[in-house]
């Protein structure tokens, strides 16, 4: 073949600047050098599968019949996560075996172990708690604040802690905290005049701009059907979940109209019970973090 | 004028499907197939000519079509920017999805990249190719008006496939969202097009077979056996828009990446080079710089590719052993790919001076850069360490745009200007001058885009990865997100940018396909009026 190229030179003019011959051919003016292949870019290239082989040989790499070859290293990526889990429970296994056997209370008076289930629990709460209660446990919209002192069902470490495992209103856990604000509209237990009323006196409660006259009317209301749960004064029962109405701290609105469509038709939230989705420790740790937050009580 | 009851028939099958489609949505695309066979019918019918005909046509190239494809690919060009763009500013700001389904992101975002890969780098493709293959075979296209078909059938596969994403007709496939009507409907497109293809290279009056035409015919090759193989799907009913792909788990996720990646490699690595391999040394007007290197490399490419797939699903349920071949076989394609780099450089060996007067040439260099620069950082990002940080991040949109707006877009826009003047018979561009404008705010909005997402993306992987020193995670997602922002809006101006440059080019282009030269002075001659 090489004898045959060289038979016919006048193809193979020489190209003037680079004075390298073409290969003869030529299309719609275009014609080619006949370069060598530039030797830094064979090597490397040689290179690159060299290190492809020797990463070959080292990692499972060839199917076989029933399965890959393993490699020298006897690497395997799944072996190497659990290991890295393994290490990473390891390491705080120490700690989470004390969080685990001590109560709250202990863990609250440990300086070392408290600080710890700070961050477990601050951690926890970035993968579990945010997409509710907001990034700096804030709350917003229907999810209330966790770093006020106003709470639905108990402030206390023991409290903390019950709501976090058992959920609130969560049909999957038998023990959760249960409550149930009656629909005084829907069900017809109040006449509107009457829930109207109510609404008054409840903002008269709250220390906020009413109208005299309807709030004295409401003051029976009130106390015929509301007070046995939010008490005489409003100030809530976290026994039952009832919230205060004298802080004007509001969960559903607390304009006029928000506070007539919660008497009438109420919303009831609900929150998850972690029990079965988080260990023990981790939730303990999701209490004395949220009971850091400030309102811990 | 034969073909007139073919068209009749597709458009009573349509009409059919429509009265008994399944749901709305299969209706709907029938309707867009009875409208687009009414629209053939007329215009063929408009076109009868009883006058006996002399065929005179095989002496010239069928140029009409390219024409066509050129106007189609600056048209789909603006559409497929201008989500882009949209979508960069849901991104940064998401109140701009409005609610609304049909401007949601998640609908948007396939609209997008399927406007810019198939609709605008599918017509360049296409249009090139027909354009090349004439000249370097000297044959006019093969099969007569078949090209005309390939040029509207795909234009109808395209509107398909939007109205499809913006209704919500997807099959959830990253690059292959259409579902099977679709896809049969492009495979008729495809084998005509192929059939076009290698039948003028069989009447081809060179001896030999330009390396451009081994890359078009690869990549046309390549795509129609990815598209088969990807979209294997078992529809619900022949007439409802839904199928199952008969693939399951991580066999599906495989066959998707394998032909994810290889879109990349054979769509707009070996299709975009075939464009290069005609346009460098035709506007640099001289040889191409090594033959063996052109040989070596498109082996080495096509052989190697095919198999770089499985690096999208690195630490993933995908059995280890594949992992490990996906990432050998992306290092070993560095150099193969360089190879395309180092060809198109070194062929203005002796024509360097020509970058101070030549805006078009200028743009080649840049594409052949980012070309260069995007397959160094593939071969890089699918080492798996590397990947473990930079898997899921913004890194991995970046590097994309490096490849799709430098390299395509900037190539691509490159031939558009190559071929105006000389399609439309006109003696020069309307304004070289805009065309250098074109080349920096295109230039300017891709180092926009790419430095802000890879330093959005290695924020994103070293958040995500982030413990304290007592073991516990740092950062939450939404953390990792609300710090983004301003990337993202860095992002969206440079995508202003390459739009803004785009649109230069409409107006350059319109005025030259009307005939009229821009009053300005020439390229390069700023120094000798300020000598003179």
């Amino acid at each position: 073949m090489a004898a045959e190229q060289d038979t016919k030179p006048a193809d193979r003019e020489v190209d003037e600047f680079t004075g390298t011959a073409t290969t003869g051919h030529e299309w719609d003016g275009i014609r080619e050098l006949d370069t060598p292949m530039p030797r830094w870019w064979l090597w490397t290239y040689y290179a690159t599968v060299i290190f492809s082989i020797g990463y070959v040989i080292a990692y499972p790499a060839i199917p076989l019949v029933s399965k890959a070859t393993a490699g020298l290293f006897g690497y395997s990526s799944r072996a190497e996560v659990a290991k890295e889990i393994d290490n990473a429970k390891q390491a705080q296994s120490q700690m989470l075996d004390q969080i685990s056997k001590k109560s709250l209370d202990e863990i609250r008076k440990d300086q070392a172990l408290y600080q710890f289930a700070v961050a477990g629990g601050a951690s926890a709460f970035r993968v579990n708690c945010i997409q509710c209660h907001g990034s700096g446990a804030q709350g917003g919209g229907i999810y209330p604040n966790l770093n006020d002192d106003d709470w639905l069902w108990g402030g206390k470490l023991d409290d903390i802690h019950s709501t976090l495992k058992h959920g609130i209103r969560f049909a999957y856990d038998d023990d959760t905290r249960s409550s149930e604000m009656p629909a005084f509209g829907r069900d017809e237990i109040l006449e509107k005049g009457q829930i109207n009323d109510s609404a008054e006196f409840v903002l008269k409660l709250a220390g906020q701009e009413h109208d005299a006259a309807a709030a004295e009317r409401g003051a029976t209301v009130y106390a015929d059907n509301c007070a046995a749960c939010h008490g005489e004064q409003g100030l809530g029962d976290p026994e039952q979940g009832a919230p205060n109405l004298a802080d004007a701290i509001w969960f559903y609105g607390g304009s006029k109209a928000e506070l007539v469509a919660q008497i009438s038709n109420p919303k009831l939230g609900v929150m998850p019970g972690w029990q079965n989705r988080l260990d023990a420790a981790t939730i303990k740790q999701l209490t004395i973090y949220v009971h850091s937050l400030g309102g811990g009580e | 004028m034969g073909l007139i009851p073919i068209y009749a028939l597709g458009l009573l099958a349509a009409l059919l499907a429509a009265a008994k489609a399944q749901d709305d949505l299969f209706a709907a695309h029938a309707w867009v197939f009875a409208i687009a066979c009414t629209i053939a019918i007329i215009s063929t019918a408009k076109r009868v000519n009883f006058a006996v005909e002399h065929d005179t046509s095989e002496e010239t190239y069928l140029d009409s079509v390219v024409r066509a494809g050129v106007i189609a690919t600056v048209f789909w060009g603006i559409a497929g920017f201008l989500v882009g763009v949209i979508i960069a500013a849901q991104l940064a700001y998401p109140a701009l999805n409005f609610d609304w389904p049909f401007t949601n992101f998640g609908r948007l975002r396939p609209l997008h990249t399927s406007a810019v890969i198939f609709a605008f780098g599918g017509n360049a493709l296409i249009c090139t190719s027909f354009y090349i293959i004439q000249r370097t075979c000297r044959a006019r296209l093969a099969l007569g008006n078949t090209a005309w078909f390939v040029f509207w059938g795909y234009q109808l596969f395209i509107v398909l496939a939007a109205t499809g994403y913006l209704m919500g007709v997807t099959q959830s496939k990253e690059y292959a969202e259409p579902e099977w009507y679709v896809d049969i409907w492009l495979t008729i497109v495809w084998v005509a097009y192929l059939a076009v293809f290698m039948g003028t290279l069989f009447k081809r009056k060179e001896p030999h077979i330009y390396v451009a035409n081994w890359f078009y015919l690869s990549f046309i090759v390549t795509v129609a056996m990815l598209h088969l193989v990807n979209n294997m799907a078992v529809p619900v009913s022949f007439l409802g828009s839904k199928s199952y792909p008969v693939f399951a788990g991580v066999q599906d996720a495989l066959t998707q990446w394998w032909y994810g990646h290889n879109a990349v490699g054979f769509f707009l690595t070996a299709g975009f080079l075939g464009m290069m391999y005609y346009l460098m040394p035709k506007q640099a007007e001289r040889p191409v710089y090594s033959y063996r290197l052109s040989i070596v490399h498109f082996w080495s490419l096509i052989f190697l590719y095919i198999w770089a797939g499985p690096h999208h699903l690195h630490y993933t349920a995908l059995p280890d052993w594949a992992q490990t071949l996906g990432m050998v076989f992306s290092v070993m394609l560095w150099m193969p790919s360089w190879g395309g780099m180092i060809n198109g450089l070194m062929t203005l060996s002796g024509a360097w001076d020509k970058l101070r007067t030549d805006p078009i040439l200028r743009m080649m260099v840049v594409s052949i850069a980012f070309y260069g620069m995007s397959t160094f950082e593939g071969p890089m990002m699918s080492i798996k360490s590397v990947n473990s940080l930079s898997h899921y991040t913004d890194w991995t949109i970046g590097h994309v745009h490096s490849g799709a707006l430098g390299w395509n877009g900037m190539i691509s826009f490159a031939a558009v200007y190559f071929l105006v003047p000389r399609l439309w018979d006109r003696a020069a561009l309307y304004s070289p001058r805009m065309v250098n404008w074109h080349l920096w705010l295109g230039t300017l909005g891709i180092v926009l885009y790419a430095a802000s997402m890879w330093v959005s993306g290695i924020t994103q992987g070293l958040m995500w990865r982030e413990y304290d020193d007592q073991g516990f995670l740092v950062n939450s997602f939404v953390e990792s997100v609300s710090v983004l922002h301003p990337f993202y809006v860095i992002r969206m101006l440079g995508g202003v940018l390459f739009l803004a440059g785009a649109f230069l080019m409409v107006w350059n282009v319109f005025m030259t396909i009307k005939g009229h030269t821009r009053d300005e002075a020439p390229m390069g001659s700023t120094v000798a009026t300020a000598t003179a």
